[in-house]
């Protein structure tokens, strides 16, 4: 049976000695959204009836990923030695994309538990948010999971996890989500190793915002961590970043479901609502302070999210632009990282360019507006933001392909970042053979155990966008992890190369290459186009060219014979509907001058590299 | 037979909408006859036939002229119902199928009886298909006398292989044979060819072009292969034991076409049709490209009357007890609107020699839209300057080749 609290601290009048804030730090699949599920019910919080598996997963999309994108926050109660004490369990999106998000749960805690797969060992997005945790002091547990697994090895990965944190293999605890083994320890382990909240229960309310959720019924829900002081219901509050002052309509605590409560005092997690319909008016990383009251310094840490990667987003059928625009404007109510302004492409008419925080942030978002708002869409080909000085000194950033200055330029500055990957040792050549040819510098090499490695580069993140991810997961048949963070910008020898149908420019499929790629890009690009558009009534050249230099060509040959053979009597109607369809489909594609180029062409081209280079084998 | 179209449903009735009854006297009007019996099927074909003789419920080959005649009967009859005014007929056409399955006796009861109930204008044509292997020289001599005046053989090659994969029984040699009588009895004569069949090379398809101009028909129609969905030599192509030719075959066969047939004195008049002088042209199917008015009589058979049009049920039996019944046959019908009209009479005429008149277009779109499609399609050289200056859209020999890509062009905007 396990110890449920008999009596459960009530939220706004908890002692800060009895309160225990974690997170929860885990590669996807390692095992995290099933190890809450068990605390729920270990606790008690969700009875067995109530129970579904991701029980705090609440998108779809994070369901059927399994991954957390949203942050949740969950008070449990936990009774150890007679004494009840409130657990307040932040789930973080474990993904690079939301770095920033991530780092704001790790403030809102004082431990994290390092939750690593027993079959599998550290991956490298789990190592550097234990970086980031270490860096916010906060007290680490390292735990493994799935020790039921056939194919565990508790003793090597605990060794593994032993290094890195410095403690003895015997101090990592063993559990299993699935059965449940050993959870109950950790809940203990978690109320005796972790330090309580410490704040002033006297100053000025502070707290800080560790995530902001749209709901279409109430509004954005913010997730706070109280640091010092208390706000009640019914209280005037304060952005402190803004200014911007609120009414708490609500305040509450989540336990697993929202529980309106008195208040939040020092230490206390949970949510509050203030009417607001937009989540970029209650920003991750902001303090929320008393507006009576008001706290004279900011907790520190906020940034305005910054997009990295860009894409422009177009609706398949025009018509759908005023939709994709709700849908964008909707999105964005919950996703303050998301950006876009409206772009107009001479091939694929009107769309939006999106600024995003990293390529799985631009697929999520362009999945959700295809489920969630029934938008069919092409999204051209990620890239970054260039910083392009021209001969006269003047400097641009560019984020589009179109923006990119047609006269000659003195420098050209690209983002880079600082990559690790780990992988066991035997895909270091692999490894190595793909960075160098994605213009990586290596950075060192560590041994994490016998047979893993830590390998370091320094990649330009253009590299890295389009479909670095897959060839190394495809090169190392899986095993390898990869993490990657900013660092800085660099200058580098990059060229537009431009794609001409009969001599049209298609801006969709103009790229921002290094000089020394532009050619691979305008083969690859032209052979691919070669077979996507069909054959029209005149013979189509396909050219890529760097400024008016062509770089590359290919021919489409003539459609030689179309005409319907026989026509008599009873085939009027029947060719009569075939033109009609004919005349459909033509309405559906997109004309660059006077070839045809179906949408399809379009997004199989767009799409990565090596995919549609097999289909065209075929 | 392919699928028939979706269309309304028919009334029992048969009487066309009052819309499609008016002026209709300044409108031709022809009369299809189709005989749904083959001896067998051929792998390519997808035309409403069967290969038997005997459907059982005392429908069948023995019955059929007696259903068509019953058939032409409430054809007289609902037209006169609908307001439509008497016409004789402009042109006949007995087609299939395999028409000379039926004695000749029995074709020629069907066209007197036709005759006698509408008419014939001076100078109509009156065509039956007929099969090489199955005809007499008495046969032709018996047509002759009741009435017919023109025979069209289908003859498709004179390769064995190519015969072959397409199915068909008859013997090359009997083509020369029965063009031959059908001369000596007074008909005018047409062989239908195809070309593209899976295997059949260019040389191959020269051969045959040759043999057809030999013979010295009127008429020649050549029809490229089209693989119908539901044939046995679509799934033949599907199954990978043929290869579909290729399009740029396709276009060399066409053009060697051109060269043999003018060579042999034949000129085209529609895409897939050559004769030897205007009078030789088919003058039933002509009335098809201009878009008049016919009935089509049989199992699956089509009709049009002023922008109504209708197709029979397709099997025998339920056709049968309808036109017994005096009820009508039709399956469906629908009701064109007048753009749909416009969008037909572009689809059809643009295909004959005479072509479009580029006033069937004014309204269509702006004036300068089409002017500047007619700009492009001859700068294209898909169209006849000299033809485009005297107002109308003349198709030229690379534009019968890309005809459907010129359609396309002309149509309005959905």
């Amino acid at each position: 049976m396990s110890p449920l609290a008999t009596k459960p601290p009530k939220p706004a009048a908890t002692n800060p000695e009895i309160i225990r804030n974690f997170c929860i730090i885990a590669h996807i699949d390692h095992g995290k959204s099933t190890l809450a599920d068990r605390m729920l019910q270990a606790t008690g919080v969700v009875t067995p009836r109530e129970m579904k598996a991701q029980y705090l997963d609440r998108m779809d999309i994070e369901r059927e990923r399994g991954i957390t994108i949203k942050s949740q926050a969950v008070r449990m109660p936990w009774e150890v030695d007679g004494v009840n004490y409130a657990l307040n369990m932040i789930d973080t999106p474990g993904h690079v994309d939301f770095t920033y998000e991530v780092s704001r749960s790790l403030a809102a805690c004082e431990g994290a538990l390092l939750l690593v797969d027993a079959a599998q060992g550290i991956e490298a997005q789990t190592l550097a948010n234990l970086y980031l945790a270490m860096e916010n002091d906060l007290t680490i547990i390292p735990v493994l999971n799935k020790i039921d697994l056939p194919a565990a090895q508790p003793e090597k990965y605990a060794e593994e996890l032993a290094n890195l944190i410095g403690v003895e293999p015997d101090e990592v605890l063993r559990v299993s989500g699935k059965t449940g083994e050993g959870v109950e320890d950790l809940l203990n382990r978690i109320v005796e190793l972790l330090p309580a909240p410490q704040g002033e229960p006297d100053s000025p309310a502070r707290a800080m915002i560790f995530d902001s959720v749209y709901d279409s019924y109430r509004g954005v829900v913010t997730y706070v961590r109280v640091v010092d002081g208390k706000l009640s219901p019914r209280q005037k509050i304060k952005m402190m970043s803004t200014g911007a002052e609120h009414e708490l309509l609500e305040i509450g605590v989540i336990s697993p479901e929202p529980k309106p409560t008195d208040g939040l005092a020092v230490g206390e997690v949970g949510y509050l609502i203030t009417g607001v319909k937009d989540v970029r008016l209650s920003r991750v990383g902001d303090t929320v302070t008393s507006a009576q009251k008001s706290a004279t310094e900011e907790l520190g840490g906020y940034e305005d999210p910054k997009p990295m990667v860009f894409s422009g987003l177009f609706p398949i059928d025009g018509s759908d632009y005023p939709a994709l625009r709700d849908a964008l404007d909707k999105l964005q109510l919950n996703d303050a990282a998301l950006v876009y302004e409206p772009e107009t492409s001479a091939a694929l008419g009107f769309g939006f360019r999106c600024g995003f925080l990293g390529l799985l942030h631009l697929e999520i978002v362009r999945e959700r507006l295809e489920r969630e708002f029934n938008l069919d869409l092409i999204s051209t080909a990620p890239n970054v933001i260039y910083d392009v000085v021209a001969e006269d000194g003047t400097s641009q950033r560019v984020t589009n392909p179109s923006e990119f200055p047609e006269g000659k330029v003195a420098t050209i500055r690209e983002p880079m970042v600082a990559c690790t990957i780990i992988a066991p040792n035997e895909f270091v050549g692999a490894i190595m053979e793909l960075c160098q040819s994605r213009r990586g510098t290596m950075g060192g090499m560590d041994y994490l155990s016998q047979d893993r490695v830590e390998l370091r580069y320094r990649l330009p993140l253009a590299e890295i966008v389009f479909d670095f991810f897959d060839q190394l997961k495809s090169k190392t048949r899986g095993y390898a992890s990869l993490d990657w963070k900013f660092d800085g910008e660099e200058e580098a020898d990059l060229v537009k190369v431009d794609i001409l149908l009969q001599g049209e420019k298609v801006d969709a499929f103009s790229a921002i290459t290094h000089r020394d790629k532009a050619y691979s890009y305008g083969t690859m690009m032209t052979g691919k186009l070669r077979e996507l558009i069909p054959r029209q009534q005149f013979e189509v050249p396909i050219q890529a060219a760097i400024g008016s230099r062509i770089i590359a060509r290919e021919n489409i040959r003539a459609m030689r014979k179309d005409v319907l053979s026989k026509c008599y009597g009873g085939d009027i109607s029947r060719k009569r509907k075939l033109l009609e369809k004919q005349k459909e489909g033509k309405k559906r594609m997109k004309m660059v001058g006077r070839v045809e180029v179906p949408q399809e062409a379009f997004i199989a081209a767009l799409s990565s590299g090596e995919e549609s280079k097999d289909k065209a084998k075929k | 037979m392919p699928a028939q179209p979706i269309g309304a449903p028919a009334p029992l009735h048969g009487r066309i909408p009052a819309g499609s009854a008016v002026r209709c006297e300044e409108r031709d009007f022809s009369l299809y006859v189709h005989v749904p019996f083959c001896s067998v099927r051929c792998g390519y074909c997808d035309f409403n036939t069967y290969a038997t003789d005997d459907f059982g419920n005392g429908v069948g080959l023995g019955s059929y002229a007696q259903d068509a005649v019953a058939e032409l009967e409430f054809a007289q009859r609902v037209l006169r119902e609908s307001g439509v005014p008497d016409r004789p007929l402009y042109s006949i056409f007995f087609g299939g199928g395999t028409p000379t399955k039926l004695p000749a006796a029995d074709l020629v009861t069907v066209l007197q009886s036709a005759i006698e109930l509408f008419g014939l204008q001076k100078g109509a044509e009156v065509t039956t298909e007929a099969n090489p292997d199955s005809v007499t020289r008495d046969d032709l001599f018996e047509l002759r006398a009741g009435g017919f005046t023109r025979v069209s053989f289908g003859m498709q090659s004179v390769i064995p292989s190519v015969l072959e994969v397409l199915d068909r029984t008859h013997t090359p040699a009997n083509v020369p044979k029965v063009v031959q009588w059908a001369k000596e009895a007074g008909l005018q004569v047409s062989v239908d060819l195809i070309y593209g069949t899976p295997g059949e090379t260019l040389e191959q398809w020269r051969e045959s072009a040759q043999a057809a101009v030999s013979y010295q028909p009127d008429h020649i129609s050549a029809y490229s292969l089209i693989i119908e969905e539901g044939t046995k030599l679509a799934a033949q192509i599907r199954r990978g034991d043929y290869q579909m030719p290729d399009n740029d075959l396709m276009a060399d066969m066409y053009l060697a076409a051109e060269e043999i047939f003018s060579a042999g004195g034949y000129h085209w008049y529609e895409v897939s049709n050559y004769s030897t002088t205007e009078a030789t042209r088919s003058r039933h199917n002509y009335a098809y490209w201009r878009n008049q008015d016919w009935w089509g009589i049989g199992p699956g058979a089509h009709s049009h009357i002023n922008g109504t049009r209708w197709w029979n049920l397709k099997h025998p039996v339920p056709y049968a007890h309808k036109v017994r019944e005096g009820l009508s046959p039709a399956a469906a019908r629908e009701v064109l609107s007048a753009e749909t009209r416009r969008f037909e009479d572009i689809m059809l005429q643009v295909r004959v020699i005479d072509g479009l008149h580029i006033s069937k277009l004014d309204g269509s779109r702006s004036p300068q839209d089409i002017e500047s499609s007619l700009d492009w399609l001859q700068a294209q050289g898909l169209i006849e300057p000299r033809a485009r200056s005297e107002g109308r859209v003349q198709l030229t020999l690379q534009g019968r080749l890309l005809g459907d890509a010129v359609t396309r062009e002309l149509l309005p905007d959905l």
